[in-house]
């Protein structure tokens, strides 16, 4: 499987990179060849954005999506993956995946730390927007958890900091997209 | 972390070496660890950077969060850390001369990946590994490192530290409630109650002396705090 890891210039891809190896990926370049590609999340929104623009990732995103192509987008990159985000002032998102990024209103933000998904176990978020979208297919503590549209999968959590579970998860959700 | 070797001593003093920081990460990883925190505590007073190449090491191994500290001066130093493997970067001495470094830091990773570490002694935070006193009380500097973006504090306290007598509840819980972001305990762990005690008043509980002399009781220590009813996984 041949794996795209879309660099916006923020954040730590490295985590995500070691993952997908320890599947048995093979990491590529090109953002729209590759079987899948993976906007993944850290940093702001509007630096994403723009990081996502200045390399041509946006349009080669929407291009796999209309190709019916995989993507996966975790934490940020779900997030990025809606309409638009009120984060930073509100940012215009790829608008893969219908609905809006909103901030956390309660408990402590950002929301830091395991939390349960809908009964299937308990993985790491880190995060102080969360989506509100017609597509959620999990949920955590009242908050998005992993949402679905055509070929956009996207998660809250990071599967990449979950430790075995986490790996499971990526597994499954590669399964799903028929890519394994 | 010293010298590239995992340390710990007793309220900031005397520092033992105890450990490869390689296997010791990768043992605690595997062992269930929720989350990993290297802090090089000599960084800054040898006026160096984090051992950048030791954290890609580090990183390799682990299947969790990871938190980064000592020797970050820049918003530069936060990316080159993020670039090796860290998701987090915790920030004590020069955020502390330079405030608005916690602002950059924000900006550039997000608030989620930038932690403000705090070293108190009764009350009062203490820069360069505990060397300095610095005329700020711990509760104001953790609200105002909330204000500039700070996604977390790890609130130290050095009077507890090493002794393995129980975390300093009593700063734990005023900075806790001064801050709308989550605190991590730091500092007095020597047993389960203790972590549980700790997670009464701040939202995780750091461990370090007693896992580092054996770093199998992690999995025991699980077991305990599960019975207790404190554990989320």
């Amino acid at each position: 499987m041949r794996v795209a890891i879309c660099e916006y210039g923020a954040g730590n891809i490295r985590s995500v990179q070691i993952a997908f190896k320890r599947l048995g990926a093979e990491l590529v370049d090109s953002v729209y060849d590759a079987d899948l590609a993976v906007l993944p999340g850290v940093g702001s929104a509007r630096s994403a954005m723009d990081g996502l623009h200045t390399r041509g990732h946006d349009i080669a995103l929407r291009a796999r999506f209309v190709a019916n192509r995989p993507i996966l987008g975790i934490c940020l990159g779900l997030q990025l993956a809606l309409e638009e985000t009120e984060e930073d002032g509100g940012v215009t998102g790829l608008g893969l995946l219908p609905g809006r990024a909103v901030r956390l209103q309660e408990g402590r933000v950002p929301r830091m730390g395991w939390a349960d998904v809908d009964g299937r176990g308990v993985f790491y978020f880190a995060h102080s927007y969360a989506a509100e979208t017609p597509c959620a297919t999990a949920w955590s503590e009242g908050v998005v958890a992993e949402a679905r549209f055509g070929s956009f999968f996207g998660c809250q959590f990071h599967p990449e900091k979950s430790g075995e579970l986490g790996a499971h998860y990526l597994e499954e959700a590669l399964a799903s997209l028929s890519l394994v | 972390m010293a010298g590239g070797r995992v340390v710990k001593g007793i309220r900031f003093q005397g520092l033992r070496d105890v450990g490869d920081p390689v296997e010791l990460g990768a043992a605690y990883s595997d062992a269930g660890a929720d989350e990993l925190v290297f802090l090089d505590v000599k960084a800054t007073l040898e006026g160096r950077a984090t051992l950048v190449v030791l954290v890609t090491h580090v990183a390799e191994r682990l299947a969790i969060p990871f938190t980064v500290g000592g020797g970050v001066r820049s918003a530069e130093d936060g990316e080159e850390l993020l670039a090796a493997g860290a998701d987090k970067v915790a920030v004590n001495s020069a955020a502390l001369e330079r405030p608005e470094l916690v602002t950059e830091l924000a900006s550039r990773l997000g608030s989620q990946a930038v932690v403000v570490a705090i070293d108190a002694e009764g009350g009062q935070v203490r820069s360069r590994a505990g060397t300095t006193e610095t005329g700020r009380g711990a509760v104001e500097w953790a609200r105002e490192a909330e204000a500039r973006g700070a996604g977390e504090i790890l609130l130290t306290s050095i009077d507890a530290d090493g002794t393995r007598a129980g975390y300093d509840l009593e700063l734990t819980s005023a900075v806790a409630e001064a801050v709308n972001v989550p605190v991590i305990a730091s500092g007095g762990a020597g047993n389960a109650q203790h972590v549980a005690d700790a997670l009464g008043v701040a939202q995780a509980a750091l461990l370090a002396s007693i896992l580092h002399e054996d770093p199998e009781r992690l999995a025991s220590l699980r077991d305990e705090l599960r019975a207790l009813g404190v554990l989320a996984r």
